[in-house]
């Protein structure tokens, strides 16, 4: 019984924990995207403008919730909340560090974050549908065809760090980088994997499903309020999550000398969310044609190649 | 070839975290104004401390937006403007006031905190715009150069003038 609750207790706080961070990461990208440009960023509610925040929030809580009379009204109410919710379930099996972690040692852990993420992809194409209007609708049809193009080789990528543990379970995973992180024997199965979560993320340069210029918001033009907080809460967690899974695949989890776990896994995750933001400061948005191609003429070969040389080092007895 | 661009882009715009912010914080700092900034529009006085305006309706009839009224005075033998109104909620200071005005009366200067909660007080009386002193142009006075008599000038007593000629004078 107090097993049950420390873990739910534990999970809550991951949980909530997650979704802080994520708000917290729309102030954080402004005040970096700010300085990338050579602005300041938003630096005025409370010290160097850390009540941003809160001010959104509230502003966002009193906004008009409003859901279009040519709407479909129970599937647009049901898109946001499938994002947020499948991108937050995924973190179920993140391992935060040796302990924390709501079930980090689940034997299907890796396959439970792939579904999650194929499932958010439903949100983002029901939020196009159900929105019933252009826009939306381009930018739904785009998600789908990317988010399921680039979901092929994201699997196709970790099925090489698969192969070297032997299990899909993260907290093994994390456990079998003791000695080596596996950037480095799966260095081109951490390409396609980086880039598909951008993809998957659908953050600059790969969010085409928004397109701000071109689509007015993409698939949420239709959203307001909290349905629209919740998509963009959603997008900010999946690039914790997927920033997380980076880390837990590709650099070790945890591992790392002298200071402890859980603030090496957060100076981590920390690196691959500001390199997130980077990208954005950095890099335009490529033609869909050019996603497509980079997706199946690029990435896919690259990940197989991976996969084959993988398999074929091992058996051979040296990987 | 795209990749090693998108890091060398990558890694230029991460150079700039450590560059200095363009921006200026404007309540608290203030932006550097030119000397010759188009901003709040004055009318000025002579160095004599007389109104420069001379009711020309120049700048009146220049203004593109037809943001100036004015009507000159009907007391005889003065030319200063009765009323001298300025809708600034219409002027998009463009300057060709200035450069009309024959008399350096209207001028405008490195001001433009003027915001309003009331549109209507955007409109500038000529109390609101006549200033004691002469401006950007400090010693010039067009009583003094123009040809005409004027207090105790008379023709041909005006600065760089001279006396005027008569022509019958010139007779073999
Ligand atoms: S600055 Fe231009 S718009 Fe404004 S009053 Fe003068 S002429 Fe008119
Ligand atoms: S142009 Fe100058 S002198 Fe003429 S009416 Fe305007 S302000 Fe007065």
């Amino acid at each position: 019984m107090i097993g049950v609750l420390i873990e739910l207790v534990e999970a809550t706080g991951i949980l909530l924990g997650v979704t802080l961070l994520a708000a917290g990461l729309t102030f954080a990208e402004r005040r970096l995207l700010g300085f990338w440009q050579d602005r300041l960023g938003p630096n005025r509610v409370g010290w160097q403008g850390t009540l941003q925040i809160v001010a959104d929030m509230i502003k966002i809580f009193f906004k008009q919730d409003w859901t279009p009379p040519f709407a479909d009204p129970v599937i647009f109410v049901a898109a946001p909340i499938i994002v947020l919710t499948t991108v937050v379930l995924g973190f179920a099996v993140v391992p935060i560090t040796p302990l924390v972690g709501i079930i980090p040692d689940m034997n299907i852990g890796l396959l439970f974050f792939l579904g999650m993420t194929s499932l958010s992809v439903y949100g983002v194409i029901l939020a196009g549908w159900s929105s019933n209007s252009k826009f939306a609708l381009l930018g739904g049809m785009r998600a789908a065809a990317q988010m399921v193009s680039y979901e092929v080789f994201m699997g196709l990528a970790v099925i090489g760090v698969v192969m070297l543990t032997g299990s899909f379970s993260l907290s093994k995973i994390v456990d079998a980088q003791t000695n080596m992180w596996f950037i480095v024997p799966q260095f081109f199965g951490f390409l396609p994997f980086l880039i598909a979560g951008i993809a998957e993320a659908h953050r600059l340069p790969f969010d085409l499903p928004e397109g701000e210029n071109e689509l007015g918001a993409g698939f949420h033009t239709e959203y307001s309020s909290m349905k629209f907080g919740m998509f963009f809460v959603g997008e900010y967690a999946s690039i914790v999550l997927i920033s997380s899974i980076t880390v837990v695949l590709y650099f070790g989890g945890w591992h790392g000398p002298f200071l402890p776990p859980a603030l090496w896994f957060a100076l981590k995750i920390g690196f691959f969310i500001g390199f997130f933001i980077l990208l954005r400061a950095a890099l335009p948005r490529p033609r869909y044609d050019q996603l497509m191609s980079y997706g199946w003429k690029l990435m896919l070969p690259l990940s197989i190649a991976n996969l084959a040389i993988t398999g074929a080092l091992m058996l051979s007895g040296i990987g | 070839m795209f990749i090693t661009s998108a890091i060398r882009t990558l890694w230029l715009t991460f150079l700039h975290l450590f560059h200095k912010t363009e921006t200026v914080q404007y309540p608290e700092q203030k932006p550097y104004l030119a000397p010759r900034y188009r901003g709040r529009i004055v009318l000025t006085r002579d160095p004599d401390g007389e109104e420069r305006c001379v009711s020309c309706y120049l700048c009146a009839a220049v203004c593109p937006v037809d943001c100036i009224s004015l009507q000159k005075t009907s007391e005889p033998d003065k030319w200063t403007p009765e009323h001298f109104r300025i809708n600034f909620s219409r002027c998009i200071f463009c300057g060709f006031c200035e450069e009309a005005c024959p008399t350096s009366a209207i001028q405008l200067i490195p001001d433009f905190e003027m915001s309003e909660f009331v549109r209507q007080n955007l409109v500038y009386e000529k109390e609101n715009l006549l200033i004691a002193g002469t401006g950007k142009v400090p010693d010039y006075n067009f009583y003094r150069v123009a040809g005409v008599t004027a207090f105790d000038k008379e023709k041909g007593m005006a600065l760089n003038e001279a006396a005027p000629v008569d022509p019958r004078g010139l007779m073999p």
